[in-house]
């Protein structure tokens, strides 16, 4: 299955991935190559068979919902790129 | 001593500091020295930490003298690079994690640490634990020490490699999809992948959180037992670790297999598999029959052979959704220089992720988008189910599976680097064990044009005592565990 130097492109947009023009021609052809492989799970019979996201039985893992001691503000903040007053700060989301 | 402190094994090595006939700060120094001698050839570490080492041997010191030593106390142990450590840079062989000094530590971390052992550094690891070959490091590529113009294996190249240059007793290591088992196979140790929910992965930077599994590596059996016991119980900060108590590995170990029923999956002897190995791994399955197990050729897991599609599209789906958090916001590397929010995000991701990464990253994404969820991740969820499924059938008739781990011996560097596909098929053997959430060990079962080979036995669901009785039982009758080469 060949992808599309615009398919790539819009993959990268989803993925927020900011690619060179060389890694965009690179990825199209290894990435067409790959999906070719994935063709042969089509042949595979699934009839009735339910998915498995997860291999050990385990659902709705729950917990009391009671206050636990948690990290400090500082020690939260110390690998943020920028922070102020003790909030993470971040750029402008709308313009 | 008729051997150097940088080659004694884990329970060997406890056992002379109880005596006190070794002291926890001369076996940490005599390790810190060998990594100082062969480091510079090997590059098994990311970070070294020889203060801490030593500080924590000094404390391993003054813990024995009051008579109360761990499992590990003194054992000095190299952690991937994949493992959170406090105080302690973790990078997941990435960039974009260059600077992270993480506030906590993994629960692994936090087990061996309860147990006395001595962290010598962090190991080196593909970027993100994606690759199978140590060669995605954004740092560098870690050398096979048996030929260091070969590749370790991968993605746990380090935790492998550190051991058998004695730059460490032992070490842990993470396994998604053969990421310690290829490796222990490539450099001729044991690594063992425990069932999923049996270590916590609270603390370990995740990769594909479904497959995912931290387990140990050591030179001998017994020793990845004791590892095992330390590292494995219930964490309730993971919640799929399973609450089930864990068992005295060594206590189970033993020399016979008899009455033990041995199935042998045809399928795992695949097209391309180098006849050294072969050969290697028929010989341990005729052993496993003098010792007494009854061997069963007939066993069939027939959609072996979509396993490798079926991981390719789960663990890259699962990774583009894990590594979304890498956005230059709240930790690790940030591209600035004005532009909007986006386009900084953008630039963060593109230069702080690798080429491997990136390609996971593309793949998982086009996997789940709009249009393409039902044929490509909905699909692989059932034929996951299907390799289940037979997983289970195989373990009505038999106890273990026994195969190769990889099919091939160690490849020279750069040989496989140009073609993700051809790199892939490396793990062809132990995707799909991860795939059924099954526990796995690799043993050295033999050499071929002087590399180690690696003998997989797989288990049932909890059931590592078992795999470990037979790997144990191996070892001891095919002779070759323990061997390390010149350097």
């Amino acid at each position: 299955m060949a992808l599309t130097r615009d398919e790539v492109l819009h993959i990268a947009a989803l993925a927020r991935l900011g690619l060179s023009d060389d890694e965009v021609a690179r990825l199209q052809g290894q990435l067409s190559a790959i999906l070719d492989y994935f063709e042969r799970l089509k042949s595979v019979d699934t009839e009735g068979l339910a998915p498995t996201s997860h291999s050990v039985p385990l659902v709705n893992v729950l917990r009391e919902d009671e206050p636990h001691p948690s990290l400090s503000c500082e020690a939260v903040l110390g690998n943020a790129p920028r922070h102020e007053d003790g909030f993470i700060k971040v750029r402008k989301v709308l313009e | 001593m008729s051997r150097p402190l940088h080659e004694l094994g884990v329970v060997e090595a406890r056992e002379l500091l109880q005596r006190r006939e070794v002291n926890a700060r001369e076996l940490a120094a005599a390790v810190l020295r060998r990594v100082e001698e062969v480091e510079p050839r090997v590059r098994a570490y990311i970070t070294v930490t020889a203060d801490l080492a030593l500080q924590q041997a000094a404390e391993a010191d003054a813990r024995l003298a009051r008579a109360e030593g761990g499992l590990l106390t003194g054992v000095p142990v190299c952690v991937k690079d994949v493992l959170c450590t406090a105080g302690v840079r973790t990078t997941a062989g990435s960039r974009i994690l260059e600077g992270f000094v993480p506030p906590y530590d993994a629960h692994v971390y936090r087990r061996l640490r309860a147990e006395g052992a001595v962290m010598v550094g962090k190991g080196n690891m593909d970027e993100f634990a994606m690759g199978s070959s140590t060669e995605n490091s954004a740092y560098f590529p870690t050398r096979n020490p048996w030929d260091l113009d070969r590749v370790p294996g991968g993605s746990s190249g380090g935790s492998a490699a550190s051991i058998v240059a004695g730059e460490a007793l032992a070490s842990v290591g993470s396994d998604t999809g053969g990421s310690i088992r290829q490796p222990a196979s490539l450099c001729g140790l044991v690594g063992l992948k425990p069932t999923y929910g049996r270590v916590s992965r609270f603390g370990l930077i995740a990769f594909a959180s479904s497959l995912d599994q931290v387990g140990p590596f050591a030179m001998t059996v017994r020793d990845a037992a004791r590892m095992l016991r330390v590292i494995a119980g219930y964490d309730p900060r993971d919640s799929t670790s399973i609450d089930r108590p864990v068992p005295d590995y060594e206590a189970a170990l033993g020399d016979d297999l008899r009455g033990l029923r041995m199935g042998v999956p045809r399928e795992y002897f695949v097209e391309g598999m180098e006849p050294g190995v072969r050969e290697a791994v028929l010989r341990a399955v005729g052993m496993s029959g003098e010792l007494g197990a009854v061997v069963d050729r007939e066993v069939s897991l027939p959609s072996t052979d979509h396993a490798l599609a079926v991981y390719y599209i789960l663990a890259p789906s699962e990774a583009s959704s894990n590594l979304a958090r890498y956005d230059g916001v709240k930790y690790g590397y940030s591209f600035q220089a004005g532009g909007s929010m986006w386009e900084e995000m953008e630039q963060t991701r593109g230069r702080g992720f690798g080429d491997e990464v990136k390609r996971r990253i593309m793949l998982g994404t086009y996997a789940l988008s709009a249009g393409y969820y039902d044929a490509y991740y909905l699909k692989a969820q059932k034929v996951r189910t299907r390799i289940r499924h037979e997983f289970e059938a195989a373990f009505e008739r038999c106890d273990v599976l026994v195969a190769p781990t990889s099919p091939t011996v160690a490849f020279p560097i750069g040989s496989r680097v140009d073609d993700p596909l051809a790199m892939y098929l490396s793990d062809v053997c132990t995707i799909p064990v991860n795939i059924a959430g099954l526990p796995g060990v690799s043993i050295p079962c033999g050499f071929s044009d002087g590399l180690p080979v690696g003998l997989q036995v797989i288990g049932r669901p909890f059931d590592e005592a078992t795999v470990l009785r037979v790997a144990y039982a191996l070892e001891q009758a095919l002779g070759v565990a323990g061997r390390r080469p010149a350097l």
